[in-house]
């Protein structure tokens, strides 16, 4: 591609593929702007009309807005912590030669091909399930009133399936990571006097920085939109103690049938993911330029 | 101090056994140079002093102690690796502190060692940058001065030159010479360059095939190599070899063995007749392939001044008291 006619060549074979991918994304953008403006609900056909900023205002100053913006940030956070620790000491233990190390490492990865859904309603009906779930009968054995995950830890549990979900994706990449690191920067730490922890805390760790940030980034954006997991096991519930941004809207616009309210909701989504998207390349982002 | 001895030491590698079993005795303030082909288990001895391997069989002791199974950090040894292995996201004053803060060391103590360590080794302007931002040779040194500021028994060197470029490898050969005075510690330098070998070392190992060939300064290699192997690898260019089927001192010889710069030229007379091949002229001095029909190609070193030109008639004869005599075996045949 250098000179000026391969480079004008280039631009004119891609730019279908833009064109497409910018329709794509610009038309229902487009239309769900339209529609955060209108007053637009189902229930009451031929009523559509323009109401300017009045769909903003009824989605942001909902309390359910406040409690799920709540909920959505408890997620993301919870998840991406359980997936980085978690994830950082699989790694480091799946990069330990021992028997059968291929077989461990399938296994390991095997939850991040099972699909949200089902995934969530396994961990319903066989563990958390407070009556025939294999926790409650743990509970049960050693003597304790059964758990219901569900409905008294409704966040925790769903952080806790999805973090499950999530746990092999951050082990894939930071074992990657760990496998990437010079033996002799470990040796020359042993022969410097550095015991095990010392070498991860002083060379592991540092060296596995860049791919935690990419962990974190690629995570975040996945995790705002977390939905089906709440769908096949909360509902949302109790009150609104499971739901999160991506479910409220859902509930607006679905439930509700207010398609405007729900045409605002996402647009604030929207807004809401590009600020945690500056603001996430912003702090860490300069890892990555190393 | 920095005596260390191996006895009968080997090692296995899934019952493969890369070091046979092998004695060697390293006196303090040696400077000592393993050298040899690659995959001739030279560094892997070095790593199993420095207690980065196992050893099967046998001990090495340090100063008189046995630290076979002594751990790395206490064995009193600091390594230069041949990545350098500094710690990309460190200071190169983190990197050099790195040691001493291992070992507890008061702050002000470590500021002072770090600053007198940079001093010696030209890196006080680059303390505060990281081992990314340093050209090969800085690197270089940066290992070094984490080694240096240990104030370990012996130094070992694991091919630390083999990075850099060829001039800049001339520059830091001398440096360690020099470090090496000055600091009067024993080291252990790996390399395959027989030109290190030779130009650093107050004693030089050869290993071939897990075993040691010889042991010697690096006259003694040059002058009386044991074997073939070492008469071959120890001297640059390399020694010519002529097929030979001769008795010396009663011994049946096959091969003889004379350096280039052991051969003289001719215009009229000599032992063999042949043919200028291609030259390379260095300057200071010329390097003729010399073609011998029905004997060998030989390589002979003449003065930079050197009038041939390629497929002149020439002959060829061997200084005689410089001949070396091999027997079947490889074995150097005494000549008196």
């Amino acid at each position: 591609m250098a000179t000026t006619s391969s480079r004008f060549l280039g631009r004119i074979m891609i730019s279908p593929a833009v064109a497409l991918l910018l329709v794509w994304m610009l038309v229902p953008l487009a239309m769900t702007i339209y529609f955060s403006f209108q007053n637009y609900n189902l229930l009451m056909p031929g009523m559509q009309e323009f109401i300017g900023w009045m769909n903003y205002e009824f989605f942001l100053t909902d309390p359910a807005f406040t409690e799920s913006f709540f909920n959505t940030l408890q997620l993301v956070c919870g998840v991406l912590f359980i997936t980085i620790i978690g994830g950082t000491a699989i790694a480091v233990l799946l990069d330990q030669a021992i028997v059968g190390r291929n077989i461990v490492r399938i296994l390991v990865l095997a939850p991040f091909f099972v699909m949200p859904t089902v995934s969530a309603l396994v961990w319903k009906n066989m563990f958390m399930n407070p009556v025939n779930g294999l926790f409650a009968h743990m509970f049960t054995t050693l003597g304790f009133e059964p758990f219901d995950f569900l409905s008294q830890a409704p966040l925790a549990s769903i952080i806790l399936i999805v973090s499950w979900q999530w746990l092999p994706f951050a082990a894939l990449i930071l074992l990657t990571a760990i496998q990437s690191l010079d033996q002799e920067q470990l040796e020359a730490a042993e022969l410097d006097g550095a015991g095990p922890m010392a070498r991860f805390y002083y060379i592991v760790v540092p060296h596995l920085s860049r791919a935690i940030t990419a962990v974190v980034l690629i995570e975040t954006i996945f995790l705002l939109s977390v939905f089906a997991e709440i769908l096949v096991t909360t509902n949302g519930g109790p009150g609104y103690a499971s739901t999160n941004i991506t479910y409220l809207i859902y509930s607006q616009s679905l439930l509700d049938f207010d398609v405007g309210a729900g045409s605002a909701g996402g647009i604030v989504a929207v807004i809401i993911a590009n600020v945690v998207a500056v603001f996430l390349m912003r702090m860490i982002g300069k890892n990555l330029e190393k | 101090m920095g005596n260390i001895t191996l006895k009968q030491v080997t090692k296995n590698f899934d019952g493969h056994e890369v070091i046979k079993p092998l004695d060697l005795s390293i006196d303090n303030g040696e400077f000592v140079v393993f050298v040899g082909p690659s995959g001739c288990g030279k560094s892997t001895m070095l790593r199993m002093i420095a207690g980065l391997e196992d050893v099967s069989s046998g001990t090495i002791e340090i100063d008189g102690q046995d630290a076979t199974e002594t751990p790395p950090a206490k064995r009193g040894l600091a390594m230069v690796f041949q990545s350098y292995a500094l710690y990309p996201h460190m200071s190169v004053r983190s990197n050099i502190a790195f040691p001493l803060k291992r070992a507890k060391m008061d702050e002000s103590l470590i500021q002072d060692k770090v600053t007198k360590v940079a001093e010696t080794l030209n890196l006080t302007p680059y303390l505060d940058r990281r081992p990314g931002q340093l050209s090969g040779g800085q690197r270089q040194r940066v290992a070094i001065g984490r080694a240096i500021v240990r104030e370990p028994a012996a130094f070992l060197f694991d091919e630390p030159l083999s990075n850099l470029d060829a001039a800049l490898r001339v520059n830091m050969r001398l440096e360690i010479s020099q470090l090496h005075k000055d600091l009067g510690t024993t080291m252990i330098y790996v390399t395959h360059d027989q030109v290190e070998a030779m130009t650093m070392a107050d004693k030089i190992v050869v290993f071939n095939a897990g075993h040691i060939e010889q042991v010697g300064s690096p006259m003694e290699l040059y002058r009386n190599p044991v074997n073939k192997f070492v008469a071959g690898f120890i001297g640059s260019p390399k020694m010519n070899f002529i097929e030979v089927s001769e008795s010396v001192n009663g011994t049946q010889v096959d091969c003889l063995g004379v350096r280039p710069e052991h051969l003289e030229l001719s215009d009229t007379e000599g032992k063999w007749k042949g043919k200028v091949g291609v030259l390379e002229h260095l300057g200071s001095d010329t390097f003729l392939h010399v073609d011998i029909p029905g004997v060998a190609k030989l390589t002979v070193r003449a003065d930079g001044n050197c009038a041939y030109e390629y497929g002149d008639d020439v002959f060829v004869s061997p200084v005689t008291e410089h001949v070396h005599y091999f027997d079947n075996s490889g074995r150097a045949v005494k000549t008196a």
